[in-house]
């Protein structure tokens, strides 16, 4: 059967850890060696299993936060209270450690290099991992798609990537916004959630060509797809992506 | 052989559950793209046979049908587990009672343009709903209302939510996930995540 044919077996397969970097006070990256990894695009996800000794498993989803580049992919992981595998990862996790994954996932929330249309992304907190990869692919692969993104984070030490964001806002494919939730850093004046006026001053307009991508907790992606939709965004164009799993009220 | 995590404990549920799953009181929310607002009166449900015959029901007419109360655990793939969850819907048996057919497939089909497949035996006996009520409340847009497709014994993304028709058909094609890479019957106690397992 051809329909069989071209839909892969995911297995699962070890990476060692080859590096770790502190993000924020609660989020680190994670570096990975992957002698199998069998490339992703930007945007996909894959899932991460732990074993305890005695046999027990835990397994999660994470984004990809690095371009496919070869055998090596950076995940980013926000640790989450009382997180049963958010809290290993981010507390107990060490370099030279070995972690079994399996991936690429997702065929949706994805950004293809040889796409030309504009993106814009829309990130809150850790949502913003798998538009990073999104932007890291477009400079990999010396993308001219006007890109811009919306990041939303309680306030300045929230912001993951800080380093990276800023070489990238400092190239002019790249247009870079922070939206300050609780605290705004000095000459900031703005301190709020997204809202339309935000989106309209911000954002790129509606348009045929556009793919907007918004990634973050479910009630922040329910907010601003919402907004775009009310903007004018044929809402086929907007992507979503929510990590969940806590849920809006009912 | 896997990898044992050393200094791993894990948290342990004691429930039930289906493998690598974890138990929540959230009802968390998986969709591709903004939630679609439909409202009632603009509602419509059809099923649409191999043949090209039509069955079609407005909000008043599907809210004068035989109604069920069901309370069933939900398995989403993202691994939350619901147990329990309490619905109010009408069963596909009275929906499908004067449909005649003889494909073995259906596709799903949903405001907002998602889609996902099923067999058509996993739709009948007492096994799916068009469910319109959550734990005694409308069912928000959020989750699918007006109405969803519900099929608690396959993972949570074949309930299709906003559904608006069902199309049968000899061939088995693939939905909106099952073609992203999902696994195409997604039975969560066998865990077919993905496609291949
Ligand atoms: C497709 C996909 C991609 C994802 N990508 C990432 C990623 O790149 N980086 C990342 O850090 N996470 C990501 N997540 C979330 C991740 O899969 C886990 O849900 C998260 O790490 C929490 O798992 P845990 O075992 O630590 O917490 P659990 O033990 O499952 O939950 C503990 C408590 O925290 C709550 N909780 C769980 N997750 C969240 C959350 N995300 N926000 C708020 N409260 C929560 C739960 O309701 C529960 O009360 C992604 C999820 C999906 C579905």
């Amino acid at each position: 059967m051809e329909r069989t044919a071209v839909r892969r077996r995911l297995t699962w397969q070890a990476g060692t850890v080859t590096e770790i970097r502190e993000e924020t006070a609660t989020a680190r990256t994670i570096v990975l060696d992957l002698p199998d990894w069998p490339g992703h695009l930007a945007g996909q996800h894959l899932d991460v299993r732990l074993t305890a000794p005695d046999g027990y498993r835990a397994s999660r989803s994470y984004s990809i936060a690095s371009a496919w580049t070869g055998t090596t992919v950076e995940l980013t992981v926000e640790q989450v209270p009382d997180g049963e595998v958010s809290s290993y990862l981010v507390g107990v996790l060490g370099v030279g450690d070995q972690l079994e994954v399996r991936g690429p996932v997702g065929g949706w929330f994805v950004w293809r290099p040889e796409s030309t249309g504009p993106i814009q992304l829309i990130g809150g907190g850790s949502g913003v991992v798998p538009l990073m990869a999104m932007l890291r692919q477009h400079a990999h692969a010396s993308s001219t798609a006007p890109a811009r993104l919306l990041y939303s984070v309680r306030r300045a030490t929230s912001v993951i990537y800080r380093e990276d964001l800023k070489t990238l806002a400092a190239s002019d494919d790249v247009d870079l916004t922070f939206v300050y939730t609780r605290e705004a850093p000095p000459g900031e004046p703005r301190v709020g959630r997204i809202d339309a006026e935000l989106l309209a001053a911000k954002a790129f307009a509606p348009s045929d060509e556009l793919t907007t991508y918004v990634c973050g907790p479910t009630p922040f992606v329910e907010t601003v797809a919402d907004l775009l939709v009310a903007a004018g965004h044929d809402p086929a164009r907007v992507r979503t992506e929510r990590f969940g799993p806590t849920g809006g009220p009912r | 052989m896997g990898i044992v995590s050393p200094g791993f404990t894990g948290r342990r549920s004691g429930s039930d559950l289906p493998p690598g799953q974890y138990l929540t009181r959230d009802f968390p929310v998986l969709s591709a793209g903004p939630t679609p607002r439909i409202l009632p009166e603009h509602w419509e449900f059809s099923i649409t046979t191999e043949t090209g015959e039509v069955h079609k029901w407005d909000w008043q007419a599907f809210l004068q049908l035989p109604s069920e109360e069901i309370t069933r655990d939900i398995h989403c793939v993202t691994r939350w587990s619901k147990l329990q969850s309490e619905w109010k819907g009408v069963s596909l048996d009275t929906l499908f009672a004067d449909v005649e057919t003889g494909a073995d497939f259906v596709m799903a089909h949903s405001y907002g343009g998602y889609t996902t497949n099923l067999p058509l035996e996993d739709l009948l006996d007492g096994q799916a709903w068009i469910a319109y009520e959550f734990e005694g409340e409308p069912l928000g847009a959020e989750h699918g209302g007006p109405a969803r497709l519900l099929v608690p014994h396959l993972y949570f993304w074949k309930s299709a939510k906003w559904v608006r028709g069902l199309a049968l058909s000899d061939s088995d094609d693939l939905g909106f996930w099952e073609s992203a890479g999902y696994h195409e019957y997604g039975d969560p106690w066998k865990e077919q995540r993905y496609a291949g397992d």
